[in-house]
């Protein structure tokens, strides 16, 4: 358990601290109700797609003069990958390509980071820190982001985690 | 909740068998390990372990080589362990047992040798619903080589197969049916003897899967009549990267080779080279040796402790986890076939099945969560992916038990 990850542990009670840090309430929260979970006519759009665990997701993008104007995802996933990419299309949006991609470098290094390196804060993506705590659930919470780079580059192929 | 089911008389000790298994002494997070993921492997006893030490340590040697002495100790023992699958399935000869690396293999193989030389333009081999990856893939790639196609029948909702419409897919074309002994999903036991009377009325062969099988009930090849079986050792507590592919003499004859090499031939010129004789011809280069050996004692292990009552305290447990599992709440079964083994896989109200196994896993208990390569049957049934617990012989009560409060664990996550 790492005493840097957010304190707001109402999703799970009791007993495990790194399932706490896991399953925090804000991420349920995406889980339940996704924010931007739609389709749109898009300049650009991606698919994604983790063969080992059969996660699809479809990502929209509108970019304007190199800022992204609209963001939304479709799909099917577990908790981590659907909270992730509502967060990733909250915390983009109105972000310039190159500011995208540096929160997304950030991003993959917070949930890469060791289990008990200091964890910097990425606003609302910081709930996602504690995913460092289960190595096999990376994928889960990078795959929209994987998707993004893909809309962005406009590549007109299938990314995949693997 | 409880079972009804009251053991046999000469019910296995299974507090003896887990004394045999030394990675389940392990605790994981804290908690005893409760593997429930044998269908994907089995854990192996120290009866295997010892094996494979005392082939490396005393006996390590290349076979049908070298006139020494380890040669000779390492051929006897490679000839033996060929006579033990022999047995092991009843098939009628043991020249009919050619080793692979698993059921994967096998299944490839008899594509790419019986398959290119028997399917042409036109023809159709017929499958199920419900088969894995490994008994759809290698079809679909000799299909699109020889402009063949491929006919899927039908399973009902509970996860049976239609038998009615896999007959009526029989026609002219077919040349070929392959089927799973055990779907690795919904743990569907098909009548395999009936399957395959239907195609021989009709002069069709049949190749069957047996990867979810052989561990968990007795399998006599001849008494099935299927014309192809394919299984993987470490499916039935023995090592990975060895396997078996059973065929009948007659088509094993005919078949053209599969891979070229040294070990399977008569003799070799550059002009030309004749093949050694059943299996070897099947068998180029150096075999898995120690994987063989230590297939052997894992069927001496299961033969020891008795199919029959393996297959019998399996049943026992698969209805008493039946039973548990539907007293949890949001939880639903996929795959309620009456004829049911080692295999329950479910769906837990809207919880993704990942999110299920790593709660679990904190709880030590190792399930499987996903599509279980079986994509086209995920679509069947309409989800994404499933969580599965799947049984083994040393499973208990106990751990059923355990898998029910960790679900409970679950909900509260999730409500």
């Amino acid at each position: 358990m790492n005493p840097e990850l957010s304190p707001h542990r109402a999703g799970v009670r009791g007993g495990d601290p790194d399932l706490q840090d896991l399953y925090q309430e804000v991420i349920l929260d995406h889980n339940r109700r996704p924010r931007n979970f739609r389709a749109f006519d898009a300049g650009r759009r991606a698919e994604g797609f983790n063969p080992l665990c059969g996660d699809r997701i479809t990502v929209f993008l509108n970019v304007d003069n190199g800022v992204i104007r609209d963001v939304a995802f479709q799909g099917s996933g577990c908790a981590i990958s659907k909270a992730s990419a509502s967060l990733m299309t909250e915390s983009v949006k109105g972000k310039t390509l190159d500011e995208a991609q540096v929160l997304f470098e950030r991003f993959q290094q917070m949930i890469t980071a060791p289990a008990d390196a200091p964890v910097e804060s990425l606003g609302k993506l910081t709930v996602l820190a504690g995913v460092r705590q289960f190595p096999v659930r990376v994928k889960c919470a990078s795959l929209a982001w994987h998707t993004l780079r893909a809309a962005v580059d406009a590549r007109d192929e299938v990314v995949s985690t693997e | 909740m409880a079972s009804v089911v009251s053991a046999p008389r000469d019910a296995l000790n299974v507090a003896a068998i887990r004394q045999d298994f030394p990675i389940l002494r392990q605790r994981v997070h804290g908690k005893p390990l409760v593997y429930l993921d044998n269908a994907a492997t089995t854990q192996k006893p120290q009866a295997v372990i010892d094996a494979l030490q005392r082939y490396y340590s005393e006996e390590n040697a290349n076979v049908h080589r070298g006139v020494h002495s380890l040669s000779g100790r390492a051929t006897d023992a490679y000839d033996a362990a060929r006579e033990d699958v022999r047995r092991f399935i009843n098939a009628a000869d043991a020249r009919e047992i050619v080793f692979v690396r698993g059921t994967t293999e096998g299944i490839n193989l008899v594509a790419q040798t019986w398959g290119r030389a028997r399917v042409g333009a036109g023809d159709e081999i017929v499958l199920t619903e419900m088969e894995h990856h490994s008994n759809i893939v290698p079809w679909q790639i000799l299909c699109e080589e020889k402009g063949a196609r491929l006919r899927v029948a039908p399973i009902t909702d509970a996860g049976e197969l239609r038998l009615d419409e896999l007959e009526r897919l029989l026609n002219a074309r077919t040349r070929l049916v392959a089927v799973a002994h055990v779907s690795n999903v919904l743990g569907t036991v098909n009548p395999v003897a009936e399957i395959v009377r239907l195609a021989r009325a009709r002069g069709i062969p049949v190749l069957v899967d047996g990867a979810q099988a052989v561990a968990h009930m007795p399998v006599d090849v001849q008494a099935l009549g299927c014309d192809f079986y394919a299984f993987s050792g470490h499916k039935v507590l023995g090592p990975t990267g060895i396997g078996v592919l059973y065929g009948r003499r007659e088509l094993l004859e005919a078949m053209p080779v599969y891979q070229g090499g040294g070990g399977q031939i008569g003799s070799v010129t550059f002009d030309r080279t004749t093949y050694a004789p059943l299996p070897y011809k099947y068998e180029a280069g150096t075999p898995n040796i120690a994987g063989v050996i230590g297939l052997a004692a894992a069927i001496d292990y299961v033969t020891g402790v008795g199919l029959d009552r393996i297959a019998a305290y399996e049943r026992d447990l698969c209805a008493y986890a039946t039973s548990a599992l539907a007293d949890v709440p949001g939880l639903r079964l996929t795959g309620t076939a009456r004829d049911r083994a080692s295999v329950l896989s479910f769906v837990l109200g809207d919880v993704h099945p990942h999110d299920i196994g790593t709660i679990l896993d904190r709880e030590g208990v190792a399930i499987r969560a996903g599509h279980h390569c079986c994509q086209p049957l995920m679509r069947r049934l309409g989800v994404p992916a499933t969580a599965r617990a799947s049984l083994a012989l040393y499973n208990t009560r106990q751990e059923i038990d355990t898998l029910v409060a960790a679900l409970q664990r679950v909900g509260e996550v999730f409500e």
